[in-house]
């Protein structure tokens, strides 16, 4: 009998030995060439782990330490952020649980807060780094794609909280604390040039914008930033949805009298509301 | 067989009657027909409806049509699903994620699929025990005992579902509406909503006892109702992208209702 082509995932992050008696189960997994179940197993915490994942070295105790930081900054934006209320919208109607990290990926993946725009302000900083006048320039002319794409184009530079006024003391704490564990050269140049950055921009940092810095500072791709993000953000939105989930709908905002419909073909309520269609 | 034995019998060979794109011919074929000749003038739901089950029916795949605009489209960016796609509108999130992470959320408990499923299978259940001579009243108050509830009865917000009667008109015209377990939903319906409990039937009964008479079972019932709700979600996203940025009822800090720990405590402290 001639055996069949077995066709094979290539990878430089993982590898496996067969268990002598199954061909499906792995007796060893090495990550990077570490030993995850015999050696890194106990000894690597799981910050360290994951910069490993992401970038296939270990990290320094420095780098480890900035990867820590960011990791909490983002564990939790809080129940009032968009990506936390989608999952809470899964938790009050008694969706299944991955429906409520699904729909925290989805909301959190946008252009505001969320995933694409670390994306692109990682671009941003690749492009201009630590100089204030190429920043002025991206800022003031943004890039435009001539092509039409699933996403849509930044309504504001990325990084920047378009709907601030002053930068919250959460964002400059954050940044204050990686730029100082780190000593990483863009994040201490950020939190020199803030105040110039948001005059040009017009708008005060985000946390988003703070994100960039520090997935930049870890020398990560705009790609690998993106879905960094993305997964940091969980678990906030898994808790928050577990609570809501106990608390039930009842007891979550429906916005029962925020809605007005302004065609409403119907005469008596239209009169009722005093909306004009 | 299972184990390795069966995982090598499946490794590099997938044997399936379902479907294939030919690429060297370039045909595709579902359930042994040609798409591209033999199903090119179907409607999206008859294919929907013969891919899922392999029944061929014009007039079914109307029915779970009329079923879904009836009973899912609503375009309430308020509803929990719907909300989902709006907060994807506001966050410039885009399109099929929005309806990607609203469709996830419609497997819901006191909305969508968990009801639509589970309101067949209370049906079925129900027929098996009357079938064994024991009264509805008590099978209704047992199913209650043992689980609070009945899916297809009851509804959040509206005791009354505005959707029971369009749908039953609309079905009868497709000579729907007339079987065993329509009939069986009703009775639910009359007792429950007597009862102290005062439930009423929600669409989910009704379109489940509408389509247990067409002769589907639960899962096939599950498996055409997946993308029901899209038509009532994809407009939401996109009113919630045609408006600014974060406009999505926006939440001040006064709207957290904090109800945890009384203070704030050091993290060095001892617990």
């Amino acid at each position: 009998m001639t055996e069949k082509k077995l066709e094979k995932i290539t990878t430089r992050i993982w590898n496996e030995t067969a268990e002598e008696d199954n061909p499906f189960a792995a007796s060893a997994c090495y990550c990077a060439g570490y030993d995850v179940y015999g050696d890194l197993l106990g000894k690597a915490s799981y910050i360290e782990y994951l910069y490993l994942l992401f970038k296939l070295e270990r990290p320094s105790a420095c780098q480890a330490k900035l990867l820590e930081g960011l990791a909490i900054a983002l564990a939790n934006p809080g129940p009032r952020d968009h990506s936390v209320r989608a999952a809470m919208c899964a938790g009050v109607g008694g969706s299944t649980h991955a429906s409520a990290l699904i729909a925290a990926i989805s909301v959190g993946a946008g252009n505001l807060g969320g995933g694409r725009e670390v994306f692109t302000a990682v671009q941003y900083w690749q492009q201009c780094g630590l100089d204030l006048d190429a920043w002025s320039a991206i800022i003031k002319e943004p890039p435009v794609e001539e092509r039409a794409d699933v996403w849509t184009p930044m309504e504001h530079p990325p990084g920047f909280d378009p709907n601030g006024v002053s930068c919250p003391a959460p964002v400059r704490q954050t940044l204050a604390y990686l730029a100082e564990i780190s000593g990483a050269e863009n994040l201490v140049w950020l939190q020199q040039n803030r105040s110039k950055l948001e005059k040009i921009a017009g708008l005060p940092l985000a946390m988003s914008g703070v994100a960039a810095a520090a997935m930049v500072a870890l020398e990560l791709s705009p790609e690998q930033s993106e879905i960094l993000h993305l997964l940091l953000r969980l678990p906030g939105a898994a808790v928050h949805s577990l609570e809501q989930e106990k608390l039930g709908w009842r007891k979550y905002p429906f916005f029962g009298d925020g809605l007005k419909l302004l065609n409403d073909p119907d005469p008596v309520r239209k009169e009722v509301d005093g909306v004009e269609s | 067989m299972n184990g390795p034995e069966m995982l090598e019998s499946f490794e590099g060979n997938w044997e399936t009657s379902i479907g294939a794109w030919m690429p060297a011919e370039g045909k595709v074929y579902l359930r042994g027909k040609e798409v591209l000749t033999e199903l090119k003038d179907y409607r999206w739901h008859r294919y929907l409806l013969y891919g899922v089950t392999g029944r061929d029916s014009e007039r079914i795949a109307r029915l779970f049509e009329g079923i879904w605009l009836i009973s899912c489209s609503f375009p309430d960016p308020r509803l929990w699903n719907n909300q989902v796609a709006a907060l994807c509108g506001t966050t410039r999130a885009t399109g099929v994620l929005a309806s990607a992470g609203a469709l996830a959320v419609t497997e819901a408990t006191i909305y969508g699929l968990k009801p639509i499923k589970g309101v067949m299978d209370f049906l079925y259940r129900t027929e098996k025990k009357l079938k064994k001579g024991i009264p509805l009243e008590k099978i209704i108050i047992e199913e209650l005992k043992k689980y609070r509830s009945i899916y297809g009865y009851g509804r959040p917000l509206r005791a009354q579902d505005e959707r029971v009667t369009p749908l039953m008109e609309f079905a009868r015209k497709l000579g729907a509406g007339k079987g065993y377990y329509t009939d069986l939903a009703f009775q639910v319906d009359e007792y429950l909503s007597l009862s102290k409990y005062g439930y009423s039937i929600n669409i989910s009964g009704v379109a489940a006892a509408l389509m247990a008479d067409e002769g589907f079972n639960a899962d096939e019932h599950y498996h055409l109702a997946t993308l029901a709700f899209t038509a009532g979600v994809i407009p939401c996203y996109i009113d919630a992208k045609e408006k600014p940025q974060g406009a999505f009822f926006p939440m001040r800090i006064s709207s957290v209702n904090y109800c945890g720990n009384e203070g704030t405590k050091k993290w060095g402290d001892l617990a």
